[in-house]
């Protein structure tokens, strides 16, 4: 299996999904520059955290139109996995790989701190190593992190079980208090309908080792590389 | 010619910027505001003579690029 992070001007998450997947996972992995367009050498394509193109205009707006993302289309469209983490959830959802939208944090301010994360489903090729309503400490970094989807996308996402986390408190309950962005429904991450393509908002790559405060994310990276093992 | 291009949140979306400037105009001292919306202004400017062609060429601009179908409206004005 092999995995590559796409690496656009701007991204700064790039580095940390590099040492995840070559340290934690332990599988090879390669930097895509945007301008690239070949990606039949790949399994997974990581989207990193970051601020793609200085985030003008709109958060991942401007990504969306550089050569590789018709690649990232077509890759996920053949049922190959594609992760979206933070920038790279808003990328996404530009790039209408995933609904919905992601604008300003509720209460203005950029939000960096350690949230409580609950898997919602254990359904996905992201999730399989983890327990459905598991509570997960994962650190989140954003500015526009407030997810916005209109009714029926989020009666959709609700009947076919693709909000994969919500924000929580401690003890897993999704309550108003613990959503720290204003994200609709306190949703923190989905996927889309092959369930091959997830974005979220936290950063599960900060969140691989004890040393950093928290290992709740390593267990993302290992389910989706169970799941490549199994495929392959 | 000279393209303008408003985009503004749809209704409904909230506007958390939009929020902290009324609070900011009332604490100047204005009262009866009821509500203050922030959205982007574009200025375009265009070698093509054809308006017709011109305002078809911005707005596709404005609804592939410049805004976002799922919270944003656009609306176009074309100078000759």
């Amino acid at each position: 299996m092999k995995f590559g992070i796409v690496v656009f001007p701007g991204s700064n998450c790039d580095h940390d999904a590099y040492h995840v997947i070559s340290k934690q996972v332990g599988q090879p992995v390669d930097f895509i520059w945007h301008r690239d367009t070949n990606l039949s050498s790949y399994d997974a394509v990581i989207i990193p955290g970051g601020f793609s193109y200085g985030d003008y205009l709109r958060a991942g707006a401007l990504a969306r139109f550089s050569p590789v993302m018709d690649s990232v289309k077509k890759f996920a469209a053949s049922g190959r996995f594609v992760l979206g983490i933070c920038n790279g959830f808003q990328i996404l959802c530009e790039a209408g790989l995933l609904p919905g939208a992601l604008i300003r944090n509720r209460d203005l301010h950029f939000i960096c701190e350690h949230i409580y994360a609950r898997v919602e489903t254990s359904d996905t090729p992201y999730t399989n190593e983890m327990q459905t309503g598991s509570v997960r400490r994962l650190p989140i970094a954003h500015a526009e992190g407030n997810y916005v989807c209109d009714d029926e996308t989020l009666d959709q996402l609700r009947g076919d079980d693709r909000i994969v986390f919500r924000y929580c408190d401690a003890n897993g309950n999704v309550t108003t208090e613990a959503n720290p962005n204003g994200s609709r429904d306190n949703i923190a991450g989905i996927c889309n309908a092959g369930r091959n393509v997830l974005g979220l908002m936290p950063h599960p790559e900060r969140a691989c080792e004890d040393l950093l405060g928290s290992s709740d994310g390593r267990d993302i990276f290992r389910s989706l590389a169970a799941t490549l093992a199994l495929a392959a | 010619m000279k393209a303008k291009v408003y985009v503004s949140l749809k209704p409904g979306i909230l506007d958390p910027q939009g929020k902290a400037i009324k609070h900011s105009v009332e604490l100047l001292g204005f009262g009866g505001i009821a509500d203050v919306r922030q959205g982007k202004y574009f200025e375009i400017a265009l070698d093509d003579a054809n308006e017709q062609q011109a305002r078809e060429s911005v707005a596709r601009i404005a609804r592939e690029v410049l805004s976002n179908p799922i919270i944003e409206d656009y609306r176009v004005e074309i100078e000759a």
